[in-house]
């Protein structure tokens, strides 16, 4: 069964029955992260906040909303408010449109005059940017422009200088640019979504004239949940990777009913160039870090067999797995899931056999298996869904596939050994352990949202935080690079601790899945202690905080030594070493700083 | 469709958008009369009686609607074209 947020909704149900989807989204067992999130509204956002606040939660975000009063988006940035002070956001969404627009070129002015319009409009919103990123930090998201409802000129609207069409595609492009340049600044692009959705629809006036909305209450939801991509992308919530069915799914037909040269792709028929174009995208959407898999009901020479078909776009070595046999898909899922060491709630299956994703579902219920009904519309589902939303995109990003390419040469590579230590010597690994540096700090911010499982406190931070604590004189933060005979595997861990006098809180530890098994914690945890011991520190007390996900680490004090101090009834436990004494046992990694 | 089926639909509308099962209006019935009919929870109310119908209300109508029955009579006009 699909779920009532999962995309394609039903918008009309979301918007008659928030109340009750409210209720039952509160009744599920899940940890959430709280977030204040404020809104600054050019319009009324009531409804924006309350159907806002149902997509947040099913992702695991609970929100705390500031609203500002009406049409006060600028003022409370610029002028300050006490309120908003005081609830200090997280990040604030800035939910301006057309109407906020103080002033059009007229016919009489100049090109000039023109221009100058252009920019002090533009100067009106970047200050309120540039205010509230120096009182707050965080995260902001800015609307860019929808396109007016009416043409006063017509098609001239579009370039001339006093029309308006010309005047907000301007402004956006230089919303664009702010963009570009600034960190932690992300649009919300409404001129997209409005045309998607129709213009004429979106701004039906009524509700203007009416309410006050800027958009059309139908089309809330696709705002709302526009925003909330944009939101769990940056919290770190975003899917990995994508399971791929491949009869039907990948091309047309049956491959082992019809052959290789049976199946439907490339540029013959209309239902091949669909599927041609289909594997295009998922392409492009692997060289953008989507790690991909085929779970199919094959036999493994079929599946190669279709996969090298030449009109295809997509060839063999673009999967990380491919599991072809006659297991039920959820057995193959969950394989495939511990391969990747990726959850199956960061996975995305894809299959146009509704009695296979039902089956997908019901194991795994969080895991994402959209309905896609026929070729021609897979784009356009997975497109929106927005698993894939792309707000902070690090080299690392680029450069996952390649990576989890080199674990699977490891794991082979491991096969031939009869001794683990002697396989971890052959790989000659290399790591840079050093504190945080800027060039690092939007990777280590994404480490502390996206790292579950390997994660003893699961502290979330943004950029802005990060570049805090590495500023701050109290604390030791350390990041960690590793790279062996294989290839880099850039930034994989992290540890932040507070001193306290001869005391050093470890307050984050954390580390990617990518490179478990490998002594990188102890060769980061000897820099640790070197680090600390520069700095008079004789104690380390360290913490685990229980989540669902982090029971690999629940002992991992123990293992250097740590003694347990405390442990309470949810499961937090907290752990104390003297220094005095301890020897590392960082055997198979070079550090070289 | 009659007035009198047009109330059972727009009970369930009501009870929906409420999130309250006890809901049960009448001709009567105005915004005192529902917890959380507020001017924020009219907006919502008059988008799903919308949709419901697969109908619009012009600008007036909405303005000038006193209570559910009035809402009635708009719709079965509409209905009727």
């Amino acid at each position: 069964m699909q779920k009532v947020l999962e995309y394609p909704f039903d918008a009309a149900l979301i918007l008659k029955k928030k109340k009750g989807i409210r209720r039952e989204l509160q009744k599920e067992e899940k940890e959430y992260v709280r977030k204040n999130i404020a809104i600054l509204g050019g319009s009324t956002t009531s409804e924006v906040k309350d159907i806002l606040e149902l997509f947040l939660l099913d992702y695991g975000i609970e929100p705390v909303f500031y609203e500002s009063d009406y049409g006060q988006f600028w003022q409370d940035a610029v002028f300050g408010n006490a309120v908003l002070d005081t609830f200090q956001p997280d990040l604030i969404y800035i939910h301006t449109s057309n109407r906020n627009i103080l002033h059009y070129p007229a016919m009489e002015n100049t090109l000039e005059e023109a221009e100058g319009m252009l920019m002090s409009e533009y100067r009106r919103f970047c200050s309120m940017w540039e205010s509230l990123k120096e009182k707050y930090g965080c995260p902001i998201i800015q609307n860019n422009f929808e396109m007016p409802f009416y043409r006063l000129m017509g098609n001239k609207e579009a370039f001339d200088i006093h029309g308006k069409i010309y005047f907000l595609t301007r402004l956006n492009l230089l919303f664009y640019e702010y963009a570009q340049s600034a960190g932690g600044f992300y649009i919300n692009d409404i001129n997209y979504l409005s045309a998607s959705y129709g213009l004429e629809r979106w701004s039906e006036p009524k509700y203007w004239y009416m309410y006050k909305y800027c958009l059309c209450i139908p089309a809330i939801p696709y705002l709302a949940f526009n925003v909330s991509n944009i939101i769990k992308s940056l919290y770190g919530k975003n899917k990995k990777a994508l399971v791929l069915d491949l009869d039907n799914t990948l091309w047309g037909n049956v491959i082992g009913e019809d052959g290789a040269e049976g199946i439907e792709i490339g540029h013959e028929t209309s239902v091949g160039q669909a599927y041609s174009e289909f594997q295009g995208y998922i392409r492009e959407q692997k060289n953008l870090g989507v790690v991909l898999a085929v779970n199919s009901k094959n036999e493994m020479g079929n599946a190669l067999a279709g996969l090298n078909h030449p009109e295809g776009t997509l060839c063999p070595d673009d999967f990380i797995v491919i599991k072809a046999n006659w297991e039920p898909k959820d057995k193959n899922f969950l394989a495939i899931s511990r391969e990747l060491n990726i959850l199956p709630d960061s996975m995305v299956f894809l299959d146009d056999n509704p009695a296979e994703r039902e089956i997908v579902r019901r194991r795994f219920p969080d895991t994402a298996a959209p309905e896609i009904y026929s070729i021609e519309e897979y784009i356009r589902v997975i497109d929106r869904s927005g698993f894939f939303e792309q707000t902070v995109f690090s080299g690392d990003d680029a450069k996952r596939n390649v990576m989890y390419r080199q674990n699977r040469q490891r794991a082979e590579l491991e096969q031939g050994f009869q001794n683990y230590d002697d396989f971890l010597k052959s790989l000659k690994m290399e790591a840079v352990i050093r504190e945080f540096e800027p060039v690092y700090f939007a990777r280590i911010a994404q480490l502390t949202n996206k790292s579950n499982q390997f994660n003893l406190t699961t502290k979330r931070f943004t950029e802005a935080d990060i570049r805090a604590f590495a500023a701050k004189k109290e604390y030791v933060c350390l990041y960690g690079k590793l790279s062996d005979q294989f290839g880099d595997n850039g930034v994989v861990t992290v540890v932040m601790g507070r001193q306290e006098k001869e005391v050093l809180h470890i307050e984050l530890w954390l580390m990617s899945c990518r490179v478990l098994k490998r002594g990188m914690e102890d060769a980061i945890f000897c820099e640790l202690v070197r680090k600390a011991e520069e700095r008079g520190i004789c104690r380390l007390k360290g913490y685990y905080y229980k989540t669902a996900k982090n029971a690999m680490v629940k002992d991992f004090y123990q293992r250097f030594g740590f003694g347990k101090l405390s442990e309470n009834a949810a499961g937090d436990s907290e752990w104390v070493l003297e220094l005095a004494g301890y020897r590392g046992k960082n055997h198979w990694i070079n550090i070289s700083n | 469709m009659t007035r009198e089926e047009i109330f059972v639909q727009l009970n369930g509308v009501f009870r929906d958008v409420f999130d309250n099962e006890d809901i049960v209006v009448t001709d009567v019935t105005t915004a005192g009369d529902i917890e959380g009919w507020d001017s924020l929870m009219h907006i919502s109310l008059i988008s799903a009686v919308e949709d419901e119908f697969d109908i619009k209300f012009n600008m007036k109508e909405v303005v000038s609607m006193e209570n559910v029955g009035e809402m009635a009579d708009i719709i079965v006009r509409e209905l009727e074209g």
